[in-house]
């Protein structure tokens, strides 16, 4: 059988308002195979945005969701897995969300350990607004702010996370659709602060700026630029200029925030 | 023994004619016609599923 994919979408809100080829809806796709490879119960899982294109993403998943404010994703699903740890939570959106006014958000995130997972779609661009550049735009990128080009380098957002703290990182690519389950669900499972970069494609704000001819071309560039991990360990830094690892960067053991919060509880219960 | 055929259904109201399942599709099985996609060349679709897992909107499926 075709795999099911509206055992997880709120009924009657397909055709979603993506752009044609815009792969927020690809990124959606991959985290409800990957919900359903975990068997994941829709009253057990929270979904969490902020806003932007991306952060439209809950609005279609028959969870519990919630569409915050810009940025604050990680804020409000603290407080949801403060309040009900046993939660699977999960936060989405997009790079300007994540790491222009969410930015400090999301480095407390990782830092703090929390055990949530966060799906991060990168287009390099604020695509919601009209284009203006994130702070993921790569030097030289053209966005409605930057029409010479950007003076400034882009941020990795997996290294990024990997510096804040963050104790399972991983990249992916709108292109490599069979990958993107794997990656979600391995995160889902990983105790602590699951971060995956989704590189992303926004053709309407981006790709026609940039000289992107069409969606497709968009798509062979994400195919171009990754690399997996593995074959990139083989790779001498000259053949590896300009490329992008894939598949799980950073993989270690912490203790978790919600134990170790519970553990202060208790501490201060004994005191008393 | 005759190759069982897949089925192919596209939903036309879910479609937005981006021609990612189109261009990727290994052996050419999907074509464009007008604004959305239409099944071509159904005998040579090898089953590999690529076209429904990359389309951004799930307006294909494919049942092997
Ligand atoms: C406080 C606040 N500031 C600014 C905005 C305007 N705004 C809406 S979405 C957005 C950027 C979204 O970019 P990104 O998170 O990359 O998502 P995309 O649309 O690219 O998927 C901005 C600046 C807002 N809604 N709220
Ligand atoms: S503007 Fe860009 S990010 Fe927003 S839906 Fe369209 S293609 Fe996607
Ligand atoms: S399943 Fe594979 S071969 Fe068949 S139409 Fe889709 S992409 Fe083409
Ligand atoms: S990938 Fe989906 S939306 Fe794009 S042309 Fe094919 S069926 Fe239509
Ligand atoms: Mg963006």
């Amino acid at each position: 059988m075709a795999f099911d994919y509206d055992k997880y979408i709120r009924p009657g809100k397909l055709p979603h308002i993506w752009c044609p080829g815009c792969g927020h809806g690809i990124v959606m796709k991959g985290l409800i195979r990957a919900m359903d490879s975990l068997n994941m119960k829709k009253e057990e899982t929270a979904i969490v945005s902020g806003i932007g294109c991306a952060s439209r993403l809950p609005g279609y998943m028959d969870c519990c969701t919630l569409h915050t404010a810009h940025g604050r994703a990680a804020a409000f699903a603290t407080g949801v897995k403060m309040a009900k740890p046993e939660m699977n939570v999960i936060l989405v959106g997009g790079d300007g969300d994540g790491t222009a006014i969410g930015g400090n958000h999301f480095i407390h995130a990782c830092r703090r350990n929390i055990d949530m997972t966060y799906i991060i779609m990168n287009n390099y661009i604020y695509g919601m607004t009209g284009g203006q550049f994130s702070p993921c735009t790569p030097t030289g990128a053209k966005a409605s702010t930057t029409p010479y080009g950007n003076p400034d380098p882009g941020f990795d957002i997996a290294k990024l996370a990997i510096g804040a703290g963050a104790t399972f990182v991983a990249r992916g690519t709108a292109y490599h659709a069979t990958q993107i389950d794997k990656l979600i669900a391995e995160a889902i499972q990983h105790k602590g602060f699951s971060v995956v970069e989704i590189l992303d494609d926004c053709p309407t704000t981006y790709g026609r700026r940039n000289k992107y001819r069409s969606v497709v071309e968009m798509m062979n560039r994400l195919k171009e630029v990754a690399v997996p991990v593995k074959a990139a360990e083989k790779m001498t830094a000259e053949q590896l200029e300009g490329k992008v690892l894939t598949g799980v960067l950073h993989k270690v053991e912490q203790p978790e925030y919600c134990e170790q919060y519970a553990k202060v509880l208790q501490r201060a219960q004994a005191a008393k | 023994m005759e190759k069982k055929l897949p089925t192919i259904e596209i939903i036309e109201k879910y479609c937005k004619g981006c021609h990612i399942c189109v261009e990727f599709c290994p052996t050419k099985v999907l074509e464009m016609q007008g604004f959305v996609v239409a099944v071509k060349n159904l005998e040579a679709c090898i089953k590999c599923m690529q076209c429904e897992l990359r389309c951004p909107d799930f307006a294909i499926k494919v049942t092997p």
